[in-house]
């Protein structure tokens, strides 16, 4: 069942590009709940969350052994689900795009559907199709429908992934013909000779990993999410960089793992110094949408940091982390690009703080300060929930890692509360009169800034789903737990 | 072996020189008979091709000479379906001065591309090698109005005939040491081992010419001024049909004529043969095509640099050698060539409207005409290798080869090469799609007035639309093609 998420995404994507641009968006808010209801019912009636499953199974190219297969176990159903949840609000989130909404919706479904496909596919080319097919959908949506330096951001991210997707495709290849097949299930039964490993493992990891923000190949992601458009920033930091992550879970670490165990301490060293540095560069950013990118680096550090650690637990919160984190800079990111700056046209902090928006737009204060606790780790919320039980796992195999990583966490409250404090309840507001227009504005806008404009129904229905979801995670993380954990047990690289 | 039995077997090369006169006189007897003189050569294809269906499955005639079988009968009518396209093309270009003759030679070559396809036999390839270059050599230098074309043909033609110079000093020398000119023949000749000074000689002469046809680096130089300058159709004609059959051939010559003297181009472990010359091109191709690609701002002159780079993509199927190898080179070179076809068509119909090929005239194409911006969207982004196109599968196929041939990963360099190629590559699609795409109306554009939108007859939107969901579809169901040239390969 899970696998119509793909083909409703698909299908939607193309009826949108053919339709009158007055339906676009309804097709697209369609298509993204059909999809998002597809993988909630699949998600609660999974029976055995274990195995990697197979859903559909049929020979594609049979001369080279490719075959159009799908599966899913706990992991892919968890991160399918936030696929889901995420397009839904990012839908809802854009439904103010009037500048060709059709190409718009078409390209954001492209990513959405490429990215159930990466969680679903059990064949390593199809796989990589779908990882491909996202690589240029993001262009397009950056570089058209984007703002300040969108062309050079657009075209940063797109050789950056295309990069990691390059080492990816080589490290394929080689373990297609070293192994003789492209099945995931038979791969990871596979013993791939250790000098293989060696060199094939860090290649692999190392081009998914960019994807997912490691240090120091991040700075895609920062410049990306502030060039992207609002729904643009959503799929980058809540789903697009979960593939990376996700892939190299899936395929680098399980087909590889003694090359796994030779490298993973450098993982976890370049994950811990992304969850430091990057907190400590948001700690010095101007533009709202600046800081919440390079949040995201450092909570993808965190995943990372899991992944090293090889156990249970670290894995499992891995990918919690990678949920948690889906929610909150989609969450994070709807307020700063949506509901901010397209009333207030600016993003820089210092002239947020004179304008009083705590008063203005109430409903996007309380979001954000939501998003916000969540992001900082405040118990309740998905982001404590998924940081502790990494960090319960990394205290097992590398406990010098947790205690840096606690400086870390300390600088990511500082650097949330410095950018919430800012923008919502900034202290040079004297109270009376909303002060329009005396900011410094982005000369790329050419109409008035307005923001006393009510928060849309839109907008509302988007951020309680997020919400909705953070706070469900945070206080019953079991829900996600219970699937997640025996899939990471079914692992060949965990450490007995 | 009568005349009658010869005429059947070579039915389809008789068609298309039977159109070719007549259209021809057709050319000749009235002044404006353009239209004409495209449909009689475009019936006069699909005749052909029709011809090849006919044909018996295995049939060698002359010592090889003329073979049939399921390889060439296959590249036979791709070559042909590729000259279609080209008829097609040719009928919109705003050259209608002396369309008989042009179509003519246009067929002329085609007949020198079936000659190639389809002949196992050294003196019969190099007829078929000058049949087509010469008559591509007048297609390129065809547009008499202008200075560039001219440039393009005297460039095609002084590089051309230099390289076959080489190719027949190359290939007499393997006659002198063999004594026979069938490829079959001359494999069973040649002895495994140390390669002699004078076959070395030989091979590389042959290989020089080869690399001149497929626009391999360092013998390339002709290819962006040819491309840019050669009136449209002979343009796509030259970058796609004789590529392909040039890929053939050379697959067939190194493969069975030279195959015992492969020698190795593994890392560390070459060995003297054809495979590390090859290597070379190959590396050389890659780096120097993607690199210059960059700073092109023509995309005539750009599609011309990426050729090179793609030579040196396609030609890691025949290092890899073997079956396997031969079939990705096939495929790869199939796919490019169609999708050439097809970027061609857009750009000749850009050029139409706006009277030039540069980014420039490219920019907010997309507001102008929505379905040439699709379409081309679709070529350069199956030429970058993205999935799901047919690009995309090709090099997983190329690449994948390469990797298997030899012991230990051998050809891990190359593939490594070719990866950072795309890489690079990526780059320049993606800046014409950005034109195409992003760029506003207002920046950039020639004329200020505001941009109409541009209006395409029907069997040029056909033909695009066919070449582009073609491309999408083979990118989807690969297995199509490739089981079809695996069964075809001996």
């Amino acid at each position: 069942m899970i696998a119509w998420t793909i083909y409703i995404t698909f299908a939607g994507a193309f009826g949108v590009l053919f339709m009158p641009r007055f339906f676009a968006r309804w097709i697209a808010l369609a298509t993204a709940l059909a999809g998002f209801a597809t993988s909630l019912l699949a998600f609660f009636n999974a029976h055995d969350a274990r195995t990697f499953a197979t859903i559909v199974r049929v020979p594609w190219v049979p001369a080279l052994g490719m075959e159009y297969h799908l599966a899913a176990d706990g992991i892919s159903l968890t991160l399918a689900l936030v696929t889901g949840l995420t397009a839904v609000s990012a839908v809802l989130f854009s439904w103010d795009v009037e500048h060709r909404p059709n190409e718009f919706f078409f390209w954001l479904l492209l990513v959405i559907g490429g990215s159930y496909g990466v969680f679903l596919s059990a064949d390593l080319f199809l796989l990589f199709v779908f990882y491909e097919l996202v690589i240029v959908p993001k262009y397009f949506l950056i570089a058209i429908w984007g703002s300040t330096n969108k062309e050079y951001g657009a075209m940063k991210l797109t050789l950056y992934s295309f990069l990691g997707g390059a080492l990816v495709f080589l490290a394929i290849v080689a373990a297609y013909v070293t192994a003789g097949s492209l099945d995931l299930h038979q791969l990871s039964q596979y013993k791939f000779p250790p000098q293989f490993q060696s060199w094939a493992f860090p290649v692999m990891f190392l081009g998914f990993a960019i994807l997912a923000g490691i240090w120091p190949l991040h700075t895609w992601a920062p410049t990306g999410h502030v060039a992207a458009p609002t729904a643009g920033s959503m799929l980058l930091a809540g789903i697009v960089m979960k593939l990376g992550a996700y892939a190299a879970l899936r395929v680098s670490m399980n087909l590889f793992p003694d090359g796994f165990q030779m490298w993973s301490k450098w993982i976890a060293v370049l994950g811990v110094i992304g969850i430091v540095y990057a907190a400590a560069v948001a700690l010095r950013q101007s533009d709202l949408k600046f800081v919440i990118g390079y949040s995201s680096v450092s909570h993808m550090g965190f995943v990372l940091l899991g992944l090293a650690t090889a156990n249970v637990l670290g894995v499992g919160g891995a990918v919690l982390q990678m949920f948690s984190h889906g929610v909150i800079a989609a969450l994070l990111f709807a307020v700063a690009g949506r509901m901010i700056y397209r009333r207030t046209h600016t993003r820089d902090l210092d002239a947020l703080s004179e304008m009083g928006l705590g008063h203005a737009l109430p409903f996007a204060a309380f979001s954000f300060v939501v998003a916000s606790a969540a992001s900082m780790g405040i118990p309740g919320f998905s982001g404590f929930a998924a940081e502790i039980t990494i960090l319960l796992g990394a205290w097992k195999a590398y406990p010098l890692a947790v205690l840096v990583t606690g400086a870390g966490m300390v600088l990511v409250a500082a650097f949330t509360l410095r950018a919430l404090k800012k923008t919502f309840f900034g202290e040079r507001y004297r109270g009376g009169h909303i002060q329009q227009g005396r900011a410094p504005v982005d000369s790329d806008w050419n109409e008035q800034t307005n923001i006393t404009a009510q928060i849309t129904v839109a907008e509302k229905l988007g951020a309680s789903l997020l919400i909705f979801a953070t706070l469900a995670v945070g206080l019953y993380p079991k829900l996600l737990l219970d699937r997640i954990l025996p899939a990471v047990e079914a692992m060949r690289f965990l450490k007995p | 072996m009568n005349y009658l039995e010869l005429l059947k077997l070579a039915s389809p090369e008789v068609a298309v020189v039977v159109t070719a006169l007549a259209v021809l006189a057709l050319g000749l007897a009235s002044a404006r008979g353009a239209g004409i003189c495209s449909a009689v050569a475009a019936a006069g294809i699909l005749f052909a091709a029709a011809a090849v269906l006919l044909l018996p499955e295995q049939a060698t005639l002359f010592h090889g000479m003329l073979v049939i079988a399921p390889l060439t009968s296959l590249f036979k009518i791709i070559c042909l379906v590729l000259a279609f396209f080209t008829v097609i093309l040719a009928r919109g270009d705003n050259t209608p001065r002396h369309r008989g003759e042009y179509l003519a030679l246009l067929l002329l070559a085609t007949i020198g591309l079936m000659l190639l396809v389809g002949s196992e036999e050294l003196l019969m390839i190099f007829i078929g090698l000058e049949l087509t270059g010469l008559s591509l050599y007048v297609m390129a230098g065809f547009d008499k109005t202008d200075p560039r074309s001219a440039e393009a043909g005297l460039k095609y033609f002084l590089f051309g005939s230099t390289a076959s110079a080489f190719t027949l000093f190359g290939l007499s020398l393997v006659y002198g040491m063999c004594g026979t000119t069938g490829l079959a023949a001359i494999g069973q000749k040649l002895t495994a081992g140390p390669v002699q000074p004078l076959l070395a000689a030989g091979m590389v002469m042959t290989l020089v010419g080869f690399a001149f046809k497929i626009a391999a680096a360092p013998f390339h130089l002709w290819a962006p001024d040819t491309y840019q300058g050669a009136p449209i159709p002979s343009a796509a004609f030259i970058a796609s049909g004789s590529k392909v059959a040039s890929f053939v051939v050379l697959g067939k010559i190194v493969l069975v004529g030279f195959g015992p003297a492969h020698g190795s181009a593994a890392w560390h472990a070459m060995i003297a043969g054809w495979a590390p010359v090859l290597a070379a091109l190959a590396a050389l191709s890659i780096v120097i095509g993607n690199l210059v690609a960059l700073a092109q701002s023509n995309v005539r002159r750009l599609l011309a640099y990426s050729a090179v780079a793609h030579a040196g993509y396609t030609l890691l199927g025949l290092i890899a050698g073997g079956r396997e190898g031969f079939a990705a080179t096939l495929f790869y070179t199939t796919i490019y060539a169609f999708t050439l076809v097809g970027a061609f068509s857009v750009v000749a119909l850009v050029r139409r409207e706006t009277g030039g090929d540069d980014f420039k005239n490219f920019s907010a194409l997309w507001s102008r005409s929505p379905l040439l911006s699709g379409c081309m969207a679709i070529f350069i982004l199956s030429l970058a290798g993205l999935p799901p196109l047919a690009g995309f599968f090709g090099k997983f196929y190329l690449f994948s080869v390469a990797m298997r041939a030899g012991t230990n990963h051998g050809l891990l360099w190359l593939v490594a090469l070719a990866l950072l190629g795309s890489f690079i590559s990526l780059y320049y699609y993606i800046a014409v799609l950005k034109a195409i795409f992003v760029d506003d109306p207002e920046t950039g554009t020639l004329n200020p007035e505001p941009l109409s939108s541009i209006n395409l007859d029907f069997l040029q939107r056909m033909s695009l639309i066919v070449l582009a969901v073609g491309i999408l579809f083979l990118g989807l169901m690969p297995t199509i093609l490739v089981a079809r040239i695996v069964a075809s390969l001996p």
